[in-house]
């Protein structure tokens, strides 16, 4: 899509989409399978917004297949990744109460986790309580 | 019963023994230029003469792990022998163009980037090995970057003690306070590495660390 605005050329805005992705669609597979998933989103140009995060494991895992795959998929540069959870400024007590709940329903819901191809999001900025996406022309 | 005791206690002698010659696997982890080698160099030149590799303005210097043995760091009439690992900053994403704003030819930058993936890669299979690690962020910037997080939760799912250092106070822009306030449960450390700035507070976090190896 080419925008005008004028008469001045303001340049190509590629093409792309948000993709949500509910923790029930992963809640089941392995790690592995979790990854493969992400990635197979993220390698057709969406934005991935998963419901709940990965272990911190997952995203090391993540981060390293993404690093095998530049220069072997074409125009893949890797990816842009932020979580933001819902439960920073709780208690000790609180986390704690929190985490065992999650444990017991199988991930952190109170988190949000944004993954996009850096072909598409050029950074994203994070703070406490917001996440900014911002994407490449 | 009178063999039991004497066997517990010749382990328990050159148990500490061995405890007290032990090499600690001290890991230097983080993103792209934010000073670890610049840290490791200090360290390593002040206790070994030596430096451990080189720094660049550019990123991604670091792009293999590299090491020094048998660095005796001395603190306060404490002695302590590390094995210092320097490992390459991790990323998301690397893209060799970023490369040519450093005026780095486009062979060069394409080779420059491969390696660098490899290097991210490379770090992430050493997270396994440490003993204990420090993670070098750049005072100047946002904390709150996904790959910190990412790099202390997998320290802390592996149980390894962490100290969080925030280098290049020197400079006015760097913010200690913002890098408390995002890791909390963690000492954070203000350091310059290029000034050796306050490095006594960081020698003495190491050992502290260095007790619940």
């Amino acid at each position: 899509m080419t925008q005008k605005k004028g008469g001045k050329h303001l340049g190509q805005i590629k093409g792309f989409s948000i993709q949500f992705l509910p923790y029930s669609e992963i809640k089941a597979l392995n790690s592995d399978d979790r990854i493969r998933k992400i990635l197979k989103i993220i390698l057709d140009n969406n934005i991935v917004i998963l419901q709940g995060r990965l272990t911190a494991n997952e995203e090391a895992r993540l981060i390293g297949d993404t690093m095998a795959m530049i220069g072997h998929v074409k125009n893949f540069r890797g990816i842009e990744l932020a979580v933001i959870s819902g439960n920073t400024g709780d208690s000790l007590l609180g986390k704690m109460a929190k985490g065992f709940a999650n444990v017991l329903a199988g991930g952190d819901f109170s988190a949000i986790t944004v993954i996009g191809p850096a072909s598409i999001v050029k950074e994203m900025k994070r703070n406490p309580k917001k996440i900014e996406l911002l994407l490449n022309r | 019963m009178a063999i039991k005791i004497f066997k517990n206690f010749f382990k328990r002698i050159l148990g500490n023994l061995f405890k007290n010659t032990k090499e600690i696997k001290l890991g230097f982890y983080g993103p792209p230029n934010a000073g670890k080698t610049s840290l490791a160099n200090r360290i390593c030149k002040d206790f070994t003469g030596e430096e451990i590799g080189t720094i660049s303005k550019v990123p991604h210097e670091t792009r293999k792990v590299q090491f020094k043995e048998k660095v005796e760091i001395s603190y306060k009439g404490k002695k302590m022998t590390f094995k210092m690992i320097d490992t390459p900053g991790i990323a998301t994403k690397i893209d060799y163009e970023e490369f040519l704003k450093y005026k780095i030819p486009k062979k060069e930058a394409k080779e420059r980037a491969k390696e660098a993936t490899q290097g991210v890669i490379e770090s992430i299979k050493w997270l396994d090995d440490m003993d204990i690690v420090v993670v070098v962020l750049d005072g100047t910037e946002n904390p709150y970057n996904q790959v910190n997080i990412t790099i202390i939760g997998n320290l802390v799912a592996r149980k390894i003690p962490v100290l969080i250092v925030a280098n290049k106070v020197d400079l006015k822009k760097a913010d200690i306070k913002k890098i408390e306030a995002a890791f909390p449960e963690y000492d954070v450390i203000g350091i310059s590495a290029k000034f050796g700035d306050n490095l006594e507070e960081f020698y003495e976090s190491i050992f502290k660390l260095s007790k619940k190896v």
